[in-house]
């Protein structure tokens, strides 16, 4: 049965003398590699160089911090409750005396988890965030040897308190909030 | 025997039942909301007014409608009377601006809530209300303080529904709190701190139909979504035994009673079995609770699981030796 017309039916016959030097075969397939040398590159040097990134683009989470310095995340379960691939753990705990300027409410998340393996990047957390705690940003995903490296604890999700470690959402921010239903 | 109509669904029952009791026979479909009638508890209802409904013809000897919208739970039913529920606009306009009202004061807290996933006014507000706020005063505000050992109030979401006092002078032998103060300034509270240690004080969380009485031992511990509930029982010399055990994993996080489709408990329990016993071994499991299909409590979670197993690295390389 033939699907396409893109097959080609293997020619087994043997090679004449000429052929069988391969040095024909050879030439035109060096034409073919010296072009390329002159052509635009189709790959590019990251992280050097970094291609365009649509404002639609979901990558790798960030919790972020309000301009006080505290967490967002208060560990209310919604973006673990509607991801559709169950990548996210929470294990919430309430905040002690003297921790106020690291949380903002009474309670927090002890243990925020992605398990980025299991996570489509669908970006539905974000959108059930109500504290406007989690988001997707721009970065890409690191590969990685180990499965369980892929398990992303609050030391990588959360951004820095200082303003160089923070990390920018306002491209993914402003979309997000264009394409938001109005409020009535 | 007396004959009404309910959103035009006729059903005969007997004299003295309320609107509310009869509808609630019909169906959860024509059912109104209440948020402080509590049938386990005499003399309950008539604080909050969500149940209102429209009387479009008042009996058959005397067919005038009534002239407001009256609260479904404290009226009783007459032969032939003729109810619109959720197919009167008056009643519901009428119920979103009692949503509105009982939201004035409660704190936007949900995601920070204990209550949240099986809170009576988030369903409410939900089902009935604007999705909007037109006020931006602050909010009455109050200290959290602990009723109990085991209880805490958080007087701040208290929509003053007073179940807990009912249940407080009708459950318990000798009622310690109560509403204090009038009108705006009306708080729960019991003056003496951890005054309230009564075996069958816990029930009040359970009646509880907003976030203000919560379970302080599953304070904080997880939502309700991502518990598991099941029925299980055991021999009580106090109460029936007979409960709702919400596991996270293997561990009992809270126990509660049985609740109905209409959010009240079957039978109240002691203090001793939902506060203390929360272990699987204490109790006699008889299997999972039926949620229904539309319940945040129903997500995640898969009948006939089977979990596959999990190899690490360490496992896999012993398998190769």
């Amino acid at each position: 049965m033939q699907l396409t017309n893109r097959s080609k039916v293997i020619n087994k016959k043997k090679l004449n003398w000429v052929e069988s030097l391969y040095l024909p075969a050879i030439f035109s397939g060096m034409i073919i590699t010296i072009k390329h040398f002159f052509k635009k590159a189709a790959t590019t040097r990251y992280p050097e160089e970094k291609r365009y990134i649509a404002p639609v683009y979901r990558g790798v989470h960030v919790l972020k911090r309000n301009d006080k310095g505290q967490e967002n995340c208060t560990a209310c379960g919604l973006c673990a409750v509607s991801c559709p691939a169950e990548a996210i753990t929470i294990v919430a705990a309430e905040r002690q005396k003297g921790e106020e300027h690291l949380y903002k409410k009474e309670k927090y998340a002890a243990m925020y988890e992605i398990n980025m393996l299991r996570c489509i990047f669908c970006g539905i957390c974000e959108e059930a965030c109500p504290e406007d705690s989690i988001y997707l940003t721009d970065r890409i995903l690191p590969s990685n040897y180990q499965r369980n490296n892929f398990i992303y604890g609050k030391d990588l999700l959360v951004e820095g308190i200082k303003p160089e470690e923070r990390i920018d959402i306002g491209v993914r921010k402003k979309h997000y909030e264009m394409n938001e239903k109005p409020r009535v | 025997m007396a004959k009404v109509t309910i959103d035009g669904i006729e059903i005969e029952v007997p004299d003295g039942t309320t609107i509310l009791q009869a509808a609630r026979m019909i169906g959860p479909s024509v059912a109104p909301p209440a948020m402080c009638f509590y049938t386990k508890l005499k003399t309950s209802g008539g604080y909050c007014r969500t149940c209102l409904v429209e009387v479009t013809k008042g009996s058959d000897k005397d067919p005038r409608p009534m002239p407001k919208l009256v609260i479904s739970c404290r009226t009783t039913v007459m032969d032939g009377m003729v109810v619109t529920n959720q197919l009167s606009p008056r009643v519901l306009d009428a119920r979103a601006g009692i949503v509105e009202f009982l939201l004035l004061n409660h704190p936007l807290d949900c995601p920070i809530c204990d209550q949240a996933g099986e809170c009576h006014l988030q369903d409410l507000s939900y089902e009935n209300g604007n999705y909007t706020t037109r006020t931006d005063f602050e909010r009455r505000t109050f200290e959290k303080i602990d009723i109990g050992d085991f209880i805490q109030l958080h007087m701040t979401r208290c929509i003053l529904c007073y179940r807990c006092v009912k249940v407080a002078e009708q459950i318990t032998d000798g009622r310690v709190h109560g509403v204090l103060n009038r009108g705006d300034l009306s708080e729960i509270s019991t003056y003496i701190k951890e005054a309230i240690d009564n075996d069958f004080s816990g029930n009040m969380i359970d009646v509880c139909p907003v976030g203000a009485l919560t379970d302080k031992t599953f304070r904080f511990k997880s939502r309700v979504w991502f518990t598991k509930p099941v029925d299980a029982h055991r021999d009580c010399d106090k109460c029936s035994g007979k409960v709702v055990l919400w596991y996270k994993g293997e561990e009992v996080l809270r126990v509660t009673g049985r609740k109905d489709e209409w959010g009240e408990v079957d039978e109240f329990i002691c203090n001793t079995c939902r506060f203390e016993k929360k272990h699987t071994a204490d109790w006699s499991i008889e299997g999972v609770r039926n949620i229904s299909r539309h319940s945040v409590i129903s997500a995640n979670k898969y009948k006939n699981l089977v979990k596959p197993n999990e190899f690490h690295l360490n496992d896999i390389k012993a398998i190769t030796e």
